[in-house]
């Protein structure tokens, strides 16, 4: 059975529809990336699964409905956002935005063990642990943002936009370390515009448009297939 | 920093020792040099030093403008007019009443806090502001057809602190001393700011805090980290208007009177203007905030005396020259001291941030190249 279901979501602000009713399966261990160009409600999907936007529809988390749930008791069961522009706790340091990523653990030597390897990840962050989150590059703070969710010890991290305003090489290394905590064994959901670099690290993926899927598949295939080539690879 | 403060630093016992002296013989320093009234003054600094630490919590800690603080100040004013004074003849003991004020504050501030939960910045600033003044006007106006709070004349006669049936409002006889009663109020209000500050420190350091903290920077991702953000919003609106109930309560003892004059948006403004000049989010900068806004207009009083005597007459009006003078303050300190006097760790960083901008142009190059 898979970790995450989602049948028929439908997420909304106000009166504008911007998920029309998806389904979509993510299993324990895996990598799925969401693809799509902008406003296809890539980002929306993901702010329905943590409660941040009015969503419908049937999500089963672990066997459990988080139908209803406020965000804080969805981030309990162990779903954990990287929200798109990062969000980090900009005028906390750097270790106190991971300690935050740890709220609502309370084994004191699993954090600080988690901390350590967080930066052992990330050795930038080991340098700047006592600077402000908000002083960081672009990039650091991406990392920050994932260090962070990871620190919640998440069943599921839900990942948007990574790559969105960094520089390529940055990107680069972003995606490498998203690949080594995809290798750890940890179930991720990545909503990326980036299809090229989403699909190379995915096993599987789903294509979204205008609010509804468009098509899902392995990842393999969906990069071999010859409408997503011509209208996400730019061939 | 100084030599003199890294003296004391070092003798973190001695400068104790040396503060605590102080703050207990200062009445008399303060009365014996410049007179009761400024013992009154003392008073005073100290009631809103309360009010600035509560406001703190709600503005400094988590992040919520709030514009009508006073309102809580009011309502504990009131509450404990209505429980000890001739006005429904009820006479409790103030170690009742104030903790009652404390808490009716405290549940109005979540009353305030509940229909604003989604609601940030500006849009929060005017509703707080509304409040207050729905507060002030309800105040002014309900002396019929149930005269509740005796309307614009405000209420008389208000209980004075009593402890062992030695009443706060006449003056203390020990042998051959007498302890006038604003030096009687001074020490009670100290020993309450000093718990308040206990409070505030305490709350700081918590995982409440640290909850605000995450809250104030950014609300999307505190509540992904599994923040409860509406319980821990209401609780830093109650946390504050706790304060501000209590030190309402004081002050309609201390005074005796209070009418709904005393709760007027500029108030709010005031205690606002206290915690951004003296360094939002930091204890000691918020305390000397309202030690300066309290003190310094007082001591402007005095320049009518000097322009009377330099030019024969007064020339302007010492109450004008304060607003100007005040403004003029405000101004130059967003200017030099954008930050505050005595800025909180975070705010100190984040406005010092030209070396930290460089940083990290070179740490964008260093990405570039990595």
């Amino acid at each position: 059975m898979s970790l995450l279901q989602v049948q028929d979501l439908r997420v909304s602000y106000g009166g504008i529809q911007a998920v029309r009713g998806i389904d979509l399966e993510v299993a324990q261990g895996e990598l799925v990336c969401l693809i799509g160009a902008n406003g296809a409600g890539k980002s929306s999907t993901l702010r329905g699964l943590m409660g941040l936007a009015h969503a419908r529809g049937k999500v089963r988390f672990a066997g459990e409905s988080l139908a209803g749930l406020p965000t804080h008791a969805i981030a309990a069961r162990g779903l954990a956002l990287v929200p798109e522009g990062r969000g980090i706790f900009g005028r906390l340091t750097v270790a106190e935005n991971l300690a935050m990523g740890a709220y609502i653990r309370s084994d004191q030597a699993g954090i600080l063990a988690d901390a350590e390897r967080a930066y052992g990840i990330f050795p930038r962050l080991a340098e700047r642990r006592r600077q402000l989150a908000g002083t960081l590059s672009g990039g650091e703070q991406q990392m920050l943002a994932i260090a962070r969710a990871m620190m919640g010890r998440p069943r599921l991290l839900l990942l948007d936009e990574p790559s969105m305003g960094l520089a390529p090489l940055m990107v680069a290394k972003i995606y490498e370390t998203i690949a080594t905590i995809a290798a750890e064994g940890v179930t991720i959901l990545l909503v990326e515009q980036n299809a090229n670099l989403a699909l190379r690290v995915s096993q599987r993926a789903y294509v979204m448009e205008s609010g509804a899927l468009l098509l899902a598949g392995s990842a393999a295939d969906l990069a071999a297939n010859p409408r997503v080539r011509e209208a996400y690879l730019g061939d | 920093m100084p030599t003199g403060l890294d003296f004391f630093r070092e003798r973190p016992r001695l400068a104790f020792v040396l503060l605590a002296g102080l703050l207990l013989l200062l009445p008399f320093l303060v009365g014996g040099g410049l007179g009761n009234a400024w013992v009154r003054v003392l008073d005073f600094i100290l009631l809103y030093v309360l009010l600035a630490l509560g406001l703190n919590i709600v503005v400094g800690y988590a992040g919520l403008l709030d514009l009508g603080y006073i309102a809580f100040y009011a309502l504990g004013a009131y509450l404990y007019a209505w429980l000890a004074s001739p006005h429904f003849g009820l006479h409790l003991p103030f170690w009742m009443v104030l903790p009652l004020g404390a808490a009716l504050a405290g549940l109005f501030g979540v009353l305030l806090g509940a229909p604003t939960l989604r609601l940030r910045g500006d849009y929060l600033a005017i509703v707080t502001l509304g409040f207050g003044e729905i507060i002030r006007i309800f105040m002014n106006n309900l002396n019929a057809p149930f005269n509740l709070t005796n309307g614009p004349q405000g209420m008389n006669l208000i209980d004075p602190v009593s402890v062992a049936g030695q009443s706060f409002s006449s003056p203390l006889r020990i042998g051959e001393l007498v302890i006038p009663s604003t030096y009687l109020y001074y020490y009670l209000f100290l020993a309450m700011t000093l718990l308040v500050i206990l409070v505030a420190m305490r709350l700081q350091d918590s995982r409440i805090g640290r909850a605000w903290a995450a809250l104030r920077e950014d609300e999307v991702a505190a509540a992904a980290m599994g923040i409860n953000t509406r319980n821990v919003k209401l609780l830093a609106f109650a946390m504050g208007a706790t304060f501000g109930g209590l030190a309402g309560g004081l002050f309609a003892a201390f005074q005796g009177f209070i009418s709904p004059e005393s709760f007027t948006l500029w108030e709010s403004i005031l205690v606002l203007c206290m915690i951004v000049l003296g360094g939002m989010g930091n204890i000691p900068g918020v305390i000397l905030g309202a030690i300066l806004l309290t003190a310094i207009p007082e001591a402007l009083r005095y320049i009518g005396d000097l322009q009377r005597a330099v030019l024969g007459h007064v020339v302007v009006d010492p109450a004008d020259l304060r607003m100007l003078l005040f403004g003029v303050a405000l101004v130059a300190m967003m200017l030099f001291r954008p930050a505050g006097l005595l800025p909180s760790r975070q705010r100190k960083r984040e406005f010092g941030a030209q070396d930290a901008v460089a940083e990290q142009e070179q740490a964008d190059l260093y990405d570039a190249r990595a």
